[in-house]
């Protein structure tokens, strides 16, 4: 961790706040535009085209639109939890951003001063993260619960359940990269992956990240707490104008942040893909990384949308039991394998040919197990009492039936 | 020192807002705000561990669960503030009091003067000094809580399961019946008319119209139904609509 963390001068780091502000607010305007744009091409539409240059302005329209229309107080409402509700989920999206590494320390322009591309940074940053989103889901909650209506409280209800069970798997995953860098800091967990990227020793939690993360911000197919089919908009039901605006921001901010999340851990965060670096010295010094950090949260934004095309809502029990049943188990047996690998390596018991070779045994093994038949059980034959008249015709008992 | 002085006020109204205010879902948010001051508070006093995990493990596991049970079970009503049991408000007063004063005494007789030691602990980090102190020294004490915390989680397993009688239906065999009941009794196998088609309001206490006008039962829930709630007195619109149309006519 640079020693410059928490020791800056005041305008250095009021300036990099007012940066990410405006970064995360730009970046949630393209977003929306990326996604109906990404997404009409999947479903062969145009999408937004008449406003901006290819339609860029479209969702800054919108905003405004969405800002000038009536603010409603719902009479049923629950009125102080009510208003803070939008608060509450808007105010810790931003928050989580305090900790994510745009890229390496910087001259200002300008200046001498040299800072990081980072607000600040702690050695539990993660957990600051994890800790500041699961506030953000009282919002949510709270929303449901305030509004005084069924489907509302339905929402907020599935989305309590949801992100305390995906919650747990995400944790599981996130530490076995703190196993591999040793610290719990961003800095230090881009700083270890100078090398290789975590994803590729780490590649089953990377899954395991990008399935919960996607039912940690309540995206398709896990939108269930906002289901339109079943619960109309779920906890957003009876919100209007500024006040769903703020959820809407939240919701594409916390998309971005899981992303960012992602590229810092297990894509190497701010560092050039593709062995850029290799030819080219100054990808990863400068501004250049900004661009790169950029790049890689976009990657994953373009896997949200293209889930969203792909794939229909999941039922909220088969939900369930992917979250309790299968990622979590999962999760936990890899953790105890990473431990075990981590030790092995560090006692010089298993070198790196023989770690590969394992790997490649167990990956194959893994896409061999997909050509497998799956084992059907025999289905127990439900004892039906044999109805003389079935379908209102009347019939003979089968054969080898007995009859009672 | 400053978080101290700002946070303190903030958590005293909260703490007293926990005790008294009506709803339960109030007092759940006011705990929720109690513990994640307490929280900053770690930050404040380099403990920057204890302050995710306070803030992961109570505000957002354990409050979360309150609320989704409070919700769940829909403690809105305003308690009745009739005593129960005899003397019970003046016993808790003392009690409350003693235990009070007690905790007030026992912490400021050992934190009264400068605190000390506080370099030496994070010398390798907050995170090593905690790990050290868990893994090495505490070891045992820490094994046998997790395994306290599994025996209650299984226990709790075990209270609250239910053995299966009969098979669970799938989608398909629901299916299956529904034609069956169809072929019996002529059961519509589709699913019911949403309510307020073709009636004046469309809310889920307004029943569908059939096509002469009369109100269709199965638009509504059976709930409603049974609590009384189903909207009626649309003859009168009718009749008045009617009447409109034949006034307009005449």
């Amino acid at each position: 961790m640079s020693p410059l963390f928490g020791n800056e001068a005041l305008w250095v780091v009021a300036l990099k706040a007012l940066l990410v502000f405006v970064f995360l607010v730009l970046y949630t305007l393209f977003n929306i535009w990326f996604e109906r744009r990404v997404v009409a091409k999947m479903q062969h539409r145009i999408g937004p085209n008449v406003h901006g240059p290819f339609g860029l302005l479209q969702s800054l329209a919108d905003g405004v639109k969405l800002g000038l229309k009536e603010e409603i107080f719902v009479k049923s409402a629950d009125k102080l939890v009510y208003f803070v509700a939008p608060i509450l989920a808007v105010v810790p999206a931003f928050l989580a951003w305090a900790v994510i590494p745009f890229g390496p320390e910087v001259t200002i322009p300008f200046t001498d001063t040299v800072t990081p591309l980072q607000l600040t940074d702690m050695p539990v940053a993660i957990l600051y993260v994890l800790a500041v989103t699961s506030i953000g889901v009282y919002g949510i909650v709270l929303a449901g619960w305030s509004s005084g209506s069924t489907y509302s409280l339905l929402g907020g209800m599935r989305s309590s359940a949801q992100m305390i069970s995906y919650e747990v798997s995400m944790g599981l995953s996130i530490a076995a990269v703190f196993m591999y860098a040793g610290s719990m800091s961003t800095s230090e967990i881009v700083s270890g992956q100078h090398s290789t990227w975590y994803f590729i020793p780490l590649f089953p939690s990377l899954v395991i990240y990008v399935i919960s993360m996607v039912g940690e911000t309540n995206r398709a197919p896990f939108d269930l707490p906002e289901a339109e089919g079943e619960l109309v908009g779920g906890f957003h039901t009876e919100y209007s104008s500024f006040k769903f605006a703020m959820f809407f921001l939240a919701e594409y901010i916390n998309m971005v942040t899981v992303s960012a999340l992602a590229t810092t851990m297990f894509l190497g965060g701010w560092r050039a893909p593709f062995g850029i670096a290799t030819f080219w010295e100054g990808a990863n010094t400068g501004y250049w990384p900004v661009l790169w950090f950029f790049l890689k949260t976009l990657t994953f934004i373009f896997f949200f949308v293209w889930l969203r095309g792909t794939l229909p809502r999941m039922r909220y029990d088969q939900f369930m039991s992917l979250g309790w049943k299968i990622l979590i188990p999962v999760s936990l047996a890899w953790l105890v394998a990473v431990a075990f690998i981590r030790k092995l390596r560090s006692e010089d018991m298993m070198d790196a040919q023989l770690l590969s070779y394992v790997a490649i045994v167990a990956g194959l093994l893994l896409v061999a197990s997909f050509f497998l038949p799956s084992k059907k059980e025999p289905e127990p034959e439900p004892e039906v009492e044999f109805d003389a008249f079935a379908g209102g015709y009347p019939v003979p008992p089968m054969p080898e039936k007995v009859t009672k | 020192m400053i978080a101290f002085w700002i946070l303190a006020p903030f958590m005293v109204l909260a703490a007293l807002g926990v005790v008294l205010s009506r709803k339960a879902v109030h007092s759940a948010l006011c705990l929720a705000v109690v513990m994640v001051s307490l929280a900053v508070l770690y930050a404040a006093l380099s403990a920057p561990f204890l302050f995710a995990v306070q803030i992961i493990v109570y505000t957002g596991a354990i409050m979360m669960l309150f609320l989704f049970v409070l919700m769940l079970v829909g403690v809105d009503i305003s308690d009745s503030l009739q005593e129960t049991i005899k003397g019970q408000r003046l016993l808790a007063t003392i009690f409350g009091l003693i235990f009070g004063i007690t905790v007030v005494l026992a912490i400021g007789q050992t934190v009264s003067g400068a605190v000390t030691g506080l370099t030496k602990a994070n010398e390798n980090g907050n995170v090593y000094g905690l790990a050290e102190l868990l893994f090495g020294k505490y070891v045992l004490a820490f094994e046998f809580t997790s395994a306290l915390l599994i025996t209650a989680v299984l226990g709790a397993m075990v209270l609250a399961h239910r053995e299966r009688l009969a098979p669970r239906k799938s989608q398909a065999d629901l299916s299956q019946e529904r034609l069956m009941d169809y072929a019996r009794t002529g059961a519509h196998p589709g699913g019911p008319p949403t309510p307020g088609v073709y009636a004046r309001h469309n809310a889920v206490d307004t029943p569908a119209l059939l096509p002469d006008g009369s109100a269709s039962e199965a638009s509504v829930t059976a709930s409603l139904r049974a609590r009384g709630q189903v909207r009626e007195g649309f003859d009168e619109d009718i009749d008045a609509i009617e009447r409109q149309v034949t006034g307009d006519d005449e």
